[in-house]
């Protein structure tokens, strides 16, 4: 097998905090790695040891063939990085931004010139070429930060929730460009707190979470080891609370949770829910809800470490968060 | 598990041979492209710009008209004895750009952008500081012009006058090595500025830029105003535009100058290597 990327023991401590705590990783050349978790798990630390922005504790990491503590002038030449950590100057224009990176590069001005357009054209940011990186929307700042990552034409980009605080839309714009990109042989790794956006991108997903790698597979492969459906109960009677948890106890694969009424619980089969619906019957069991949704972040993670992410971690505050504790090196 | 050389997938341009190290050439076209940013920044800023052009065409206007009669009795022997003062006071309020610029880099991303990019690990500091040397002589050029304005002559010819920039910007050179190590330090830019006036301000104001020392009654105030570097700066500066003492300033100058990069340089890479 051929790995672009591959890691192994991973360790990085920032003070008290242990961002990354043994964490092994690889990325088959021209596929896509989804590194999932919530804020604070490590994602972007793992990131940047990988890009030679940071320098592990313990562990070892090569990326193209070459370490990243003692090659990492080869593999900054092979790596695009784009994410909330490394971003566009906002002061200058959409061209300005892409002109500085070609030229830093090497290009000539003609050729970075050439570049710049090219991908602004690409990204269909050309109307806003001449504007300042700082009046452009959210969507725009990422595509401008993307194409930046671009400007080199790297074999390997590296993206670092690119896609946290964008409007649905933007976000499958950027999801569009990405898949773009995998077809044209890039091999990516990206960083996501999102299941729906690594089920979306990735061929193979690594979840970390306390810098440790708790869970590794392909989208479906982890859906079925941590239920991709939760199945919801809520009985009329809060007496017969105790009969909906052993039904539902029995069926599911996991352990059910109770909370205020409503029985929880991740199944793997679908046919999981007619079942408990006879058996309900059968047991004369009134119920006011019954569902089966999708698993979230969230319940992917109870199962997979017995406890679950705070919601609000999630969804609420994406950057800051990580940037107090992944960002607290300084 | 073995790791294998990543090959760049075919339509990719990324299959240039790759360097194992930048060459010092790569790193100065590096660094002079990163100094080309800044002033780009500069021009879509025009903030920054009135900032640092309003700001010595005011203290110069100030001084003279407001403060000049009452401490020298007339404003145009004050003229003579300020604008060489106001190149100094200036180009260390200046060379705090470095520090804002290097701030904003930090706590924006900016410089983990450039940090990922294949450039010498110096360029952004280099580029930095060599963009902060334009802004010394646009800054310089204005107070000049001011005061040639206003009537000011140097009396010891133009040429007294280029040696005094070269001076300026010898001393702002290793002054940048502090505002580095502030920019770096500091959480965000707005702190670089507090942090910044609060340093700048005391050791300006309490030197002989804006009023002789010998003027100062209070025996300890007036030994510090004496050897206070930005005194011994100005003395210099003085002497290369009016004449006088210059020898002894000029080299007392020069080794402050060193001093402060001695000590500051090495905290500055120290801090610098540590920090990214």
């Amino acid at each position: 097998m051929d790995h672009a990327i591959w890691a192994e023991g991973l360790v990085k401590h920032f003070g008290e905090t242990k961002a990354l705590n043994g964490v092994d990783l690889s990325v088959r050349t021209g596929t896509v790695l989804g590194l999932l978790g919530p804020n604070g798990a490590g994602k972007t630390t793992a990131v940047r040891i990988l890009a030679t922005l940071l320098r592990p504790d313990a562990g070892r990491a090569v990326v193209g063939g070459f370490d990243v503590q003692r090659e990492a002038h080869q593999v900054r030449q092979l790596v695009g990085l784009t994410g909330q950590y490394a971003s566009v100057d906002e002061q200058l224009t959409g061209t300005e931004n892409l002109l500085l990176i070609g030229r830093l590069l090497g290009m000539s001005r003609s050729a970075a010139r050439a570049r710049a357009k090219q991908l602004l054209n690409q990204f269909e940011l050309s109307d806003a070429a001449g504007r300042a990186a700082k009046t452009y929307s959210g969507g725009m700042r990422r595509r401008l930060d993307l194409a930046a990552s671009l400007v080199g034409e790297p074999p390997l980009l590296y993206l670092d929730e690119p896609t946290t605080g964008l409007d649905p839309r933007a976000r499958n714009e950027l999801w569009e460009l990405i898949r773009g990109l995998v077809a044209g042989g890039t091999t990516v790794l990206l960083t996501t707190q999102y299941l729906e956006e690594a089920d979306e991108l990735a061929d193979e997903i690594v979840v970390i979470d306390h810098g440790k790698v708790i869970a590794t597979g392909t989208p479906d492969e982890l859906k079925a080891k941590t239920g991709a459906q939760t199945l919801a109960v809520r009985p009329a009677d809060p007496a017969e609370l105790q009969v909906v948890v052993s039904v539902v106890g029995e069926l599911a694969a996991a352990t059910p949770d109770v909370q205020g009424g409503l029985v929880t619980a991740q199944i793997g089969d679908p046919q999981v829910l007619p079942a408990v619906v006879r058996r309900l019957d059968d047991a004369g069991v009134v119920v006011t809800e019954l569902a089966l949704r999708t698993s979230s972040l969230n319940e992917v993670f109870l199962s997979l470490t017995g406890r679950g992410v705070e919601e609000e971690d999630v969804q609420d505050e994406p950057a800051d968060q990580a940037v107090q504790t992944e960002g607290s090196r300084a | 598990m073995t790791a294998t050389t990543a090959t760049a997938p075919a339509g990719s341009a990324g299959a240039r041979p790759l360097t194992s190290r930048v060459s010092p050439l790569d790193g100065l076209k590096q660094s002079a492209t990163l100094a080309w940013r800044t002033v780009v920044q500069v021009r879509h800023n025009p903030w920054e710009l009135s900032d640092f052009s309003i700001q010595p065409i005011m203290f110069v206007l100030l001084f003279t008209f407001v403060f000049g009669g009452a401490i020298q009795g007339d404003w145009r022997a004050y003229l003579e004895f300020v604008v060489p003062g106001m190149f100094v006071m200036n180009m260390l309020f200046v060379t705090m750009y470095v520090a804002q610029g290097l701030n904003t880099d930090l706590t924006k991303g900016v410089f983990d952008r450039l940090r990922s990019l294949p450039i010498a690990r110096w360029s952004p500091l280099a580029g930095r500081i060599a963009a902060d040397q334009v802004k010394q002589i646009w800054s310089i050029f204005l107070v000049a012009l001011t005061g040639v304005v206003l009537g000011f002559r140097p009396d010891a010819g133009w040429l007294g006058l280029l040696w005094a920039t070269l001076l300026l910007l010898g001393f702002a050179l290793a002054f940048s090595w502090v505002s580095v190590l502030i920019g770096l330090t500091a959480k965000d830019p707005e702190r670089v500025q507090i942090f910044g006036f609060t340093f700048l301000f005391p050791i300006t104001f309490v030197s002989n830029v804006f009023v002789p020392a010998e003027s100062i009654q209070i025996g300890w105030l007036r030994w510090f105003i004496e050897h206070n570097p930005v005194s011994v700066l100005s003395d210099a500066v003085r002497g290369m535009i009016h004449g006088g003492p210059v020898m002894t300033p000029t080299i007392t100058s020069l080794i402050w100058a060193a001093v402060i990069t001695l000590i500051f340089a090495p905290l500055s890479v120290r801090t610098f290597k540590r920090k990214v």
